[in-house]
């Protein structure tokens, strides 16, 4: 059984905004840039699409055993 | 402002005739008096203006704004005919499979992979100017074929198709500069074009953007028809085109006619990814706001109620000169923090090329730093002639001498 841990590079955020259309039960807009809803989520393929929609690749996405 | 009756007035817009890249003094106005207020497009329904940044990026990304709505409406719009916006006239859900499974293909790895070959061609244009001596015309000579280039590379499209492909290109963002069926002709013939190239992809995977759209699945599986394929491609190609040309051009016409910004980017050429984005900011592409958003309920925006189906467009070059959020809005200043523009958008339906005009962009002013670094301008700067009847602000030529 695995989780992910997401996360924004606060770095590179544009506030663009595709990650909150695309997964806004995964992330929103706090001042105008992105923030996961939580850090440690089940493996869920629209944080997938999310990472792949943000426009500079600012969605970090990594695999943990739990 | 309001009139004596209590209906607030009507202006036309665009407010004057594009002059340069020159911003009307009415928008800074109506940032501080009127936010929101009511204009009327050459063509279609009157509809609100939003010139604040925050309402626009309300506009841009809120779910009660729909383009969708805008496919049965007489759409507000700067051409006598509504065109066919393809994914940007779609809402969630249709939009975001699409978005999502483009996205899978036009991804940021995939442009950066291109950067060393955009290096080279940047460098042969260059090379190629030089060689037939000052003066030369920085559009036909680099700004042009720069983008037109990598964009053909990306897709797939043969050296001796993409002088044809530009024409068609080119007629997809005309106004009134073409006749209505020259324009249907050329984007059907850009299409089949397209549908050709698709078709090899079928038979035989490559490597490419158009491969990998070929190949692209999403998280339910689901993937491209082959009719959306041709449409996306297409529109693709053409958004590619003149946006990054005209912007290649206007910068450099900014950097030329503001030398200190210049001699500023030479003595600190790692300035230029930032300069890259304050120019995104500080340069207005478009001459007239565009795709409307339709508010689907009744909402408050700017100080007015919106009705639920009224259309509110963004002007996008005021959202990116707003006081209260960039300081000295009108100064070029490459040491501002200038994200959080909406050069490229908002939401949604963001650019899409966005990285890929920005690798340009960044790889064109790096050559010309290290390989043009005297360019100047060959002509007064009120010799030079600007483009009419198209959507996006484009100089006829840039003639430059070094």
């Amino acid at each position: 059984m695995t989780s992910w841990r997401i996360a924004v590079d606060p770095a590179r955020c544009l506030g663009a905004g595709m990650c909150a259309a695309a997964a806004s039960h995964r992330f929103r807009l706090v001042d105008g840039y992105s923030q996961p809803l939580a850090e440690r989520i089940p493996p869920d393929p629209a944080v997938v699409d999310a990472a792949d929609l943000c426009p500079v690749e600012a969605i970090l996405v990594e695999e943990e055993p739990t | 402002m309001v009139t004596t009756e209590g209906a607030p007035r009507v202006r036309n817009h665009p407010f004057s005739e594009p002059d340069g890249l020159r911003l009307d003094s009415l928008y800074a106005q109506l940032r501080r008096e009127e936010p929101v207020s009511r204009v009327q497009l050459p063509f279609g329904e009157p509809a609100w203006l939003a010139t604040r940044l925050a309402d626009a990026k309300v506009v841009l990304s809120d779910p009660r704004f729909s383009r969708a709505a805008s496919i049965t409406r007489d759409e507000p719009r700067s051409t006598p005919h509504k065109v066919d916006t393809g994914i940007l006239a779609m809402d969630p859900p249709e939009h975001s499979r699409l978005r999502t499974l483009v996205s899978k293909a036009f991804t940021a790895r995939r442009v950066e992979l291109l950067r060393p070959r955009t290096r080279q061609i940047a460098e042969d244009l260059i090379a190629d100017l030089r060689a037939a001596g000052p003066p030369g015309d920085f559009i036909a000579a680099f700004a042009a074929p720069l983008p037109t280039t990598v964009i053909c590379e990306l897709f797939g499209v043969p050296e001796a198709d993409r002088a044809q492909f530009a024409v068609w290109a080119e007629a997809i963002i005309a106004t009134t500069a073409l006749p209505q069926e020259q324009i249907a002709a050329y984007v059907d013939n850009m299409n089949q074009y397209v549908a050709g190239l698709v078709m090899q992809r079928r038979e035989h995977p490559t490597d490419d953007l158009l491969g990998a759209m070929v190949q692209a699945r999403d998280a339910a599986g689901d993937r491209l028809t082959e009719l959306e394929m041709i449409q996306l491609a297409a529109g693709l190609i053409a958004a590619g085109q003149e946006t990054t040309v005209s912007q290649l051009a206007s910068f450099l016409y900014v950097l030329l006619t503001n030398p200190e910004r210049w001699e500023e980017l030479k003595r600190e050429p790692g300035l230029i990814p930032a300069a890259v984005e304050e120019l995104l900011r500080y340069v207005p592409l478009g001459v007239a706001a565009a795709f409307p958003r339709y508010a689907t309920v009744d909402l408050e925006l700017g100080g007015v109620t919106i009705r639920s189906g009224e259309p509110v467009l963004v002007a996008l070059h005021s959202a990116n000169r707003d006081e209260s959020v960039f300081d000295r809005p009108d100064e070029v200043d490459f040491r501002r923090d200038a994200r959080g523009h909406v050069g490229f958008g908002h939401g949604a339906h963001h650019c899409i090329g966005a990285q890929l005009a920005r690798m340009e962009l960044q790889v064109a002013l790096q050559t010309l730093v290290r390989e043009l670094p005297t360019v100047q301008l060959a002509v007064d700067e009120p010799e030079l002639e600007w483009k009419s009847g198209m959507l996006v602000r484009c100089l006829k030529s840039l003639p430059i001498s070094w």
